[in-house]
């Protein structure tokens, strides 16, 4: 009985010291070079709290998503996990499945410190906070190769008209216009960052916002169905699957250029290219410098656990600590959720992407606009007109059309 | 403390104890599952399920989007192509393997391989073979034939024919083992007599051995039509429903519609669509195989 006692007592005292040292599972799809890397501060700093920060990375988002909602709704939930903030985590909220962090919003003072405000709206449902936005992403650039251009004795361009015009002298030299990995999600987010840029702003918002099939259906839309097909023939060789396997290609001159959101110049960073000298990016297509204000976003599942709730809390707040944002952001090539800390060490790009965010030249992210269903059936829609080039550009409005209409 | 009297009523038939689990798994999982499913098809429930009724909407939609259609004409084309082709491959090869060959265990064990491999695995080999740049067509290339173009997975007119070669690949040698188990069922003395008659091979093959065999044929019809009407992981790993839409199939969709689109109710309606198919094909055939043996017995 005493040696069972003993054992009682021994457990209790390790039970006891492993209330302060909590494992967390932390889930995220970050699993490229450049991201990893990011992600890697965040488990540092929360390693350094005492706790232990267990990685779970999922690669693809979409593959991440599928799981992360089924393990929630499975009633086996983990620690915290990243999300794109927005609409997709509404019928999680919905369903009481995700803790409301209000208080540590008000103790940490978020709605003075983020910055853009929509940011925090995005996290917010009646009022109430339930996720914590740890930096900006924004899809609108160009990321242009100097290397492939200057192999083709072509002039580097400084906007989408420009980058057109080059394309046939990049294809006469042997060189890929435009590199586009063939996921549904990466031609719709180049569909979506033309609509942006190369019209104006009203038109994104309401065809994205009020889903106005009017506009949707009208001429301007119809120019940006245009530059999808020319972008189209331009990106007809690309055979690539994966966005930072298309990056690559532009790093390597194997291609002149990329639609892609601002995480690709993480893939730039680890390859050592320098900003202006081998590479530019140009925020909205160079033509309509306009950012969206799309971005990551922890959330953190209801727990039973009293200890992992307070690794909940610590790591939340955590999150938004000025020192955290700095090593992450850069890193990740995103913009840092506060305004009042110092990026002076950011590169070429991401001093544009700042000083964009101070002027609000700024657009939402569709990811706030579109629920995921209609946002699937655009991915659908711009997988089939990028693959099938006998897809007329009216064919494939009249489909949006539809699919806008339907839209909630 | 065994009672020596009368087992009691209830442990009499002690087989049908036995399957009571099974049976109740199949009642609940099997059927339960399924009329929930139908019943939820009928909602607008999205990321969770929700009793929201929505009419025959989800199915509306379903039949007027273009990569359903195409799902649906993908799966009848592999679908046939594979059952045709799998079965003339298999029974070939089994025929072959059955003249006595020396080896034959070596070249069985060669020819049955791929089903050792998962979908997933065979789905990766496949596309990098047919790969235009590290694949076939570049090894042909490099032999001389500059001209030499195969590259189905980047032709989405025939990037289905790129998935079925992968899954004849994956599938014949478990067709041509189950062939040759039956080849080697029947009984020598037929071939004795056949061969005092002057039959020439082929036709002995054509006329008596395989309608012989007809119990292997239904076993391996079974296995090779699930395995079809299934597919779906070999399609995530070769192709993922690309380039564009031309190789989806529907369990994809009802997956992307499930948990990519968080459009639980849609994914319902396209997986009630796909047990309405396989009730049409399964039902008419039950009735025929089963209803007929009732007379007999």
């Amino acid at each position: 009985m005493k040696a069972i006692q003993k054992l009682l007592c021994a457990t209790a005292i390790v039970s006891a010291g492993s209330a302060s040292a909590t494992d967390l599972e932390v889930m995220h799809w970050w699993t490229s070079g450049g991201e990893a890397a990011a992600v890697a501060e965040f488990a540092k700093a929360f390693d350094a709290t005492g706790h232990k920060w267990v990685d779970a990375a999922i690669a693809g988002g979409e593959a991440a998503r599928a799981v992360m909602v089924s393990r929630l709704t499975g009633g086996d939930p983990m620690g915290a996990f990243q999300f794109n903030h927005g609409r997709q985590a509404e019928e999680l909220i919905e369903a009481g499945l995700l803790r409301d962090i209000t208080d540590i919003a008000e103790a940490e003072g978020w709605k003075d410190i983020v910055n853009p405000p929509s940011l925090l709206d995005a996290c917010t449902v009646d009022g109430r906070i339930y996720c914590a936005p740890v930096n900006i992403h924004s899809w609108q650039w160009l990321w242009v190769g100097h290397k492939a251009f200057t192999d083709a004795g072509v002039a580097v361009p400084t906007n989408w008209a420009e980058f057109a015009a080059a394309a046939p002298a990049l294809d006469a030299a042997g060189k890929l216009p435009l590199a586009m990995g063939q996921q549904g999600w990466q031609q719709s987010g180049a569909f979506n960052v033309m609509m942006a840029s190369l019209v104006s702003g009203d038109v994104f918002m309401s065809v994205y916002g009020d889903k106005d099939t009017d506009v949707a259906g009208g001429s301007q839309v119809a120019t940006v169905f245009q530059a999808a097909a020319a972008a189209r023939d331009m990106a007809a060789k690309s055979t690539v699957q994966n966005w930072n396997d298309a990056t690559n290609l532009v790093i390597t001159g194997q291609a002149g250029g990329q639609i892609m959101g601002d995480w690709a110049q993480g893939e730039f960073a680890v390859a050592g290219a320098v900003a202006g000298q081998d590479y530019s990016c140009l925020p909205g297509l160079g033509t309509n410098p306009r950012l969206g204000t799309g971005g990551d976003a922890f959330y953190f599942p209801v727990l039973k656990d009293e200890a992992q709730m307070a690794a909940q809390t610590e790591l939340a707040a955590l999150l938004l600590k000025p020192a955290t944002q700095v090593s992450f952001n850069l890193k990740k090539g995103s913009l840092p959720v506060r305004g009042d800390i110092d990026m002076s060490s950011a590169n070429d790009c991401m001093q544009k992407g700042l000083s964009l965010l101070a002027e609000g030249a700024l657009l939402p992210d569709t990811n706030m606009l579109l629920t995921p269903d209609t946002a699937n059936q655009l991915n659908d829609l711009f997988t089939q007109f990028f693959a099938d080039a006998s897809m007329s550009a009216e064919a494939a409005q009249a489909a949006f059309v539809d699919i806008i209409a339907d839209a909630e | 403390m065994a009672s020596s009297g009368r087992p009691s009523q209830l442990f009499r038939n002690k087989t049908k104890i036995a399957a009571i689990p099974m049976i109740l798994t199949a009642l609940v999982v099997f059927v339960g599952g399924t009329i929930w499913t139908i019943v939820y098809s009928f909602t607008k429930s999205g990321l969770l399920p929700k009793l929201k009724w929505y009419g025959l909407k989800q199915y509306d939609r379903l039949w007027s989007t273009t990569k359903w259609m195409v799902s649906i004409e993908n799966l009848a084309i592999y679908g046939i192509c594979m059952l045709i082709l799998v079965f003339i491959i298999g029974f070939v090869l089994a025929c072959l393997i059955d003249q006595k060959v020396r080896f034959e265990n070596t070249f069985r064990s060669i020819i049955l391989y791929p089903y050792a491999l998962s979908f997933v695995v065979t789905g990766l080999v496949w596309q990098w073979i047919l790969n235009p740049e590290f694949g076939l067509q570049n090894i042909v290339r490099d032999m001389g034939w500059e001209s030499f173009a195969f590259d189905p997975l980047y032709n989405a007119d025939i990037a289905i024919y790129g998935v079925l070669i992968a899954g004849l690949w994956q599938g014949s040698g478990l067709v041509m083992v189950l062939m040759l188990a039956g080849l080697r069922g029947i009984d020598q003395e037929v071939w004795k007599a056949s061969r005092v008659d002057g039959i020439p091979a082929w036709k002995t093959y054509l006329l008596i051995v395989i309608p012989m065999m007809r119990p292997v044929f239904i076993t391996t019809l079974v296995l090779v039509a699930t395995g079809i009407v299934k597919l779906y992981d070999l399609i995530v790993a070769q192709t993922g429903g690309g380039p564009g839409i031309a190789t989806e199939v529907p369990a994809k969709y009802v997956y992307d519609a499930m948990f990519q689109a968080n459009n639980l109710g849609q994914g319902f309606a396209a997986s009630t669509m796909m047990l309405v198919t396989v009730a049409i094909v399964v039902i008419p055939w039950a009735i025929l195989e089963f209803g007929g043996s009732k007379k007999h017995g």
